[in-house]
């Protein structure tokens, strides 16, 4: 096995493989913490504690979209022009759909113990909606025909007119209705109306997603770069192949 | 080598766009019939007068907006099966022109489109319109289609000559349009006094249709070029 390929044979790294463990340990004292120590809400009840799931999904699902446009625009204004980047982009693109889509259902769940329904046409939920959709269609651009130049280009292009689009949409869905809950961690006032151990275990559920997070993307990104190798190289490879076996006949 | 005033072009390629639809007839012949029928079948499906004078608004850009897609779609398919953006390329031209042309000429076909729902809602659904209203939907119409010329050029540069691009732009393009849906949607009802709605509550809407139309009027103007650049 030549050197560049033992060098991309593991997604692994020390760094990641720390950041994998991490993850697990405190996603574990979530999960106990969530479902076992805090206390049922007073109003809510036991239904509460889906926000340790569906706060920190959110908050991963909208960073994911805020490192795919960053990314983009790296690889878009830079004057070297980085694959790295539009790989970073992609694989957090296609992270932050899995936590959106972790984010619409739990919030469904959540709505239907809480308001009753499923689904309210709130401005909150409407754009997130909404988000969701334009990054499947991110997606979907990613997996166009072309070169992986091409692929970048287009879908950097894409990242960054959705910066524009997401405020738009949420604008006018807030002026069209509205009926969320409001934010209760980040009052405007600076008041946090939780209790203690509930509020440790959100943020720990917020620290515990981003570490999977991290580690996704690290992950996907490396495997988004062998694929891109293999599909520059399958050529080569085929070429000298045919060569080998005329050489050997 | 001096090179061609960018109004040169636009007037060019727009000019060129409208010629090419004066010539083959297709938004008469086939997107005007299809918008058409969308109106028809909607009140089949509702099926209820007071509904229909209520939804009306909604109706007509649901309507503009399922042709834009027809539009869009067709106009870069002639510019890609003949390579003819390619050929613009070559000859160095400004690409924001281009965008800028093409964006024109798709809003003045929206906007000769618009006119003939406009005018299917008053016969079909039985909608009224004041003197004030008047004012209000023919700013709302200018303001809502530059806003979907813009937007639908973009985006169809971006999915030309792509494979699967028919069901591409539908998914890419709906979640864009839906704040001018929305907006466009709720200042002609106000123009209509649909449920009661006074003339003045549109006109913040028609705001949120510029601020629209100057996002992707600047944003498509820097983006159009890298994207069809291959």
């Amino acid at each position: 096995m030549s050197q560049s390929t033992q060098k991309f044979s593991s997604t692994g790294t020390q760094a990641s493989r720390v950041i994998g463990v991490l993850a697990i340990v405190v996603m574990a004292w979530v999960v106990i913490s969530g479902l076992v120590f805090t206390p049922a809400d007073v109003v809510q009840g036991e239904s509460v504690r889906i926000m340790y799931v569906h706060v920190p999904s959110a908050w991963i699902a909208y960073l994911a979209f805020i490192v795919t446009a960053i990314a983009s625009s790296f690889y878009i204004f830079a004057k070297r022009h980085s694959l790295g980047f539009d790989r970073v982009a992609g694989a957090s693109a296609e992270v932050g759909v899995m936590f959106m889509a972790i984010t619409l259902i739990t919030g469904s769940l959540w709505g239907r113990l809480t308001w009753g329904e499923f689904w309210q046409w709130d401005p909150r939920l409407t754009t997130t909606t909404f988000l969701f959709v334009t990054y499947i269609g991110y997606l979907a651009v990613r997996r166009l025909d072309g070169s992986i130049e091409q692929r970048a280009r287009r879908s950097g292009v894409i990242a960054l007119l959705a910066v524009l689009e997401i405020p738009l949409v949420h604008f006018s869905v807030v002026f069209w209705r509205s009926l969320h809950q409001r934010a209760t961690i980040l009052d405007p006032n600076g008041d946090v109306k939780m209790d203690g151990l509930m509020l440790f275990t959100l943020f720990s559920g917020v620290v515990a997603f981003t570490l999977v997070f991290a580690w996704l993307v690290l992950h996907r990104q490396r495997t988004m770069l062998l694929s891109d190798l293999s599909n520059e190289r399958g050529l080569d490879n085929a070429i000298l192949a045919r060569q080998n076996e005329s050489v050997s006949n | 080598m001096s090179q061609t005033p960018k109004s040169r072009v636009v007037s060019a390629v727009l000019t060129k766009d409208l010629r090419i639809e004066a010539r083959s007839r297709v938004v008469t012949n086939q997107v005007l019939p299809f918008a058409g029928l969308i109106m028809i079948m909607f009140a089949f499906a509702l099926d209820n007068d007071d509904v229909l004078q209520r939804v009306a608004g909604g109706l007509i850009w649901l309507a503009t907006i399922f042709s834009l897609f027809v539009i869009v779609q067709r106009s870069f398919a002639i510019d890609t099966s003949d390579s003819a953006l390619d050929s613009l390329r070559v000859a160095g031209i400004d690409l924001s022109a281009v965008f800028l042309g093409k964006a024109i000429a798709l809003t003045l076909q929206l906007i000769a489109l618009d006119v003939v729902l406009i005018a299917a809602a008053f016969l079909l659904y039985q909608v009224h319109v004041s003197a004030g209203g008047l004012v209000l939907l023919v700013t709302c119409v200018i303001c809502a289609t530059t806003g979907l010329g813009f937007v639908g050029t973009l985006y169809g540069g971006l999915t030309a000559g792509t494979t699967g691009r028919e069901t591409l732009l539908p998914l890419l393009l709906l979640p864009v349009v839906a704040p001018v849906l929305i907006a466009a949607t709720r200042a002609t009802e106000a123009a209509f006094g649909s449920g009661g709605a006074a003339t003045s509550e549109g006109w913040a809407w028609v705001g949120l249709l510029t601020i629209f139309a100057a996002v992707f009027g600047i944003g498509g103007s820097l983006a159009f070029g890298p994207l069809i650049d291959e």
